[in-house]
């Protein structure tokens, strides 16, 4: 666990900073990752990079704001909706914590064979069973109905470890992925890996980088007053450098989201997750 | 009448005067790691300088450094880039220019954001043909810098 701040300190020698680097928590917890072609040495969750009182509202299923949104999901699953008059219960059973067993970790994936057979993450896959199945509206992304039911679905798994497949049919999403993780954007010219592979563990002003892990999405942040999905935090990030984000719930997104998700095998699913 | 027009004449001058003066981003040239051209000829004005330095819609130059004189007055010092202590001591105004103008001449990799260069990739609308800094922020960037001696 100290190697990785020293091997942070060492880079902040390199680049001449002479002052103490914050370390990361003595205590704090990391991954093996399960590819060995993975970059990083380590994987860490954001949960490591916060401050204790946010981990601790995490801990808290009871201070934890996010689970009054996993509460209207419970409460979507059992609801017919659409022509069908069918709800997700009626397909998968009473208690999603049961049937979505081994379901969310392995998000964004190819689902469905034939003519609807397509690369999609758990938001896409939940419109899919609405649109197709239920005769019902796609749910809007990062409306309450649909967190609350990505939440549930990924909360079957919380505790497990991520576990996306980049080969066979989702190799080109993860090569787009990776290519996008890697290109500069906006006016600041920053890719994601200078933020979050290059400086994790490093303060960028007051914010405290982690390694973007996506392991607790959808969470609730603080800045936001409420609960969002990956494909937010992805916009967000975009916008801070000035970019045009690419829109939620397309492809460009899904392919990084597997590329992301990837780097972060092995990391147990937080669903939902408190950060700053 | 005479006053006004005397002072229309001198806003004129002021305004023809910033736009023959100034250095476009696409005509910069870096040589060895300098930028020996002023960008403008209104000398840097480092008071100025600091507040560009420090202003989050600015620099923002403190999301990845350290000043320590700047300490008391400003809060969040990044650990991105080294400590900016004594950068007046270590490099010239040139170098510092280069620096700030667009350091991917030199470090065609670094995290560190060019702030008088156009282009880039996918820029929000809002910015779009526009550089971080003005030709003037960056010269008064550069004159703050160099009051940073040891
Ligand atoms: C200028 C620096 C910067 C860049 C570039 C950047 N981010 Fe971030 N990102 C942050 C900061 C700051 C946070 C909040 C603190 C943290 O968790 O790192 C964050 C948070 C995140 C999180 C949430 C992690 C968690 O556990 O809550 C994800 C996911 C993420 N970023 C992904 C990306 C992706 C993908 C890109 C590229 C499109 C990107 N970021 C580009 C600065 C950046
Ligand atoms: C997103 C991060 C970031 C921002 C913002 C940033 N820098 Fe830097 N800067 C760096 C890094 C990193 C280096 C070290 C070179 C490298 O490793 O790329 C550096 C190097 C420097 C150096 C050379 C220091 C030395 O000791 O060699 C100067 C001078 C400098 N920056 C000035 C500035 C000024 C002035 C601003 C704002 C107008 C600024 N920087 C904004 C990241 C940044």
């Amino acid at each position: 666990m100290k190697r990785l701040t020293t091997i942070i300190a060492a880079i902040a020698m390199l680049s001449g900073a002479t002052y103490a680097v914050a370390e990361l928590a003595d205590n704090y917890t990391s991954y093996k990752p399960t590819d060995k072609a993975n970059p990083l040495d380590e994987v860490i969750s954001g949960y490591e990079f916060r401050i204790k009182s946010t981990q601790e509202t995490q801990d808290d299923d009871f201070e934890n704001p996010a689970m009054l949104t996993l509460d209207v999901g419970l409460e979507e699953w059992e609801t017919a909706a659409g022509s069908e008059g069918k709800s997700c219960a009626d397909c998968h059973g009473d208690d999603p914590m049961e049937s979505m067993k081994g379901v969310g970790s392995t998000y964004p994936k190819f689902t469905e064979e034939g003519d609807h057979r397509a690369f999609r993450n758990i938001e896409n896959q939940i419109n899919f069973c609405r649109t197709e199945r239920m005769g019902a509206d796609a749910l809007k992304y990062d409306k309450p109905e649909m967190l609350g039911l990505t939440i549930a679905v990924r909360h079957a798994d919380r505790g497990e470890p991520m576990n996306v497949a980049v080969d066979g049919d989702a190799a080109p999403f993860f090569e787009q992925g990776k290519d996008m993780y890697y290109t500069r954007y906006g006016q600041l010219g920053l890719s994601c890996a200078h933020c979050h592979e290059e400086n994790y563990g490093n303060y960028i002003r007051a914010d405290h980088l982690s390694q973007g892990q996506t392991n607790g999405f959808p969470l609730y942040r603080m800045k936001w007053q409420g609960v969002g999905s990956t494909h937010r935090r992805f916009s967000g990030c975009m916008k801070n450098i000035r970019a045009v984000p690419f829109s939620k719930g397309e492809d460009e997104f899904l392919a990084l989201e597997l590329y992301t998700s990837w780097r972060g095998n092995g990391l147990p699913v937080e669903t939902p997750a408190v950060r700053n | 009448m005479r006053l006004i027009g005397g002072v229309a004449v001198a806003a004129a001058c002021i305004l023809a005067g910033a736009a023959f003066a100034e250095v476009a981003p696409q005509d910069v040239k870096i040589v060895d790691g300098a930028l020996e051209m002023a960008l403008t000829d209104k000398a840097g004005d480092p008071v100025a300088g600091r507040d560009t330095f420090a202003g989050r819609k600015k620099g923002n130059c403190l999301a990845c450094h350290m000043v320590t004189s700047l300490l008391d007055e400003e809060q969040f010092h990044g650990e991105v880039g080294p400590p900016l202590d004594g950068v007046g001591d270590v490099y010239s105004a040139a170098e510092l220019r280069a620096r700030i103008v667009n350091p991917k001449t030199d470090l065609p990799d670094t995290i560190m954001p060019s702030f008088y260069h156009l282009g880039g990739n996918r820029v929000a609308e809002q910015f779009a043909g526009k550089t971080i800094l003005t030709a003037q922020e960056v010269e008064d960037v550069v004159a703050y810098l160099l009051t940073l001696k040891e």
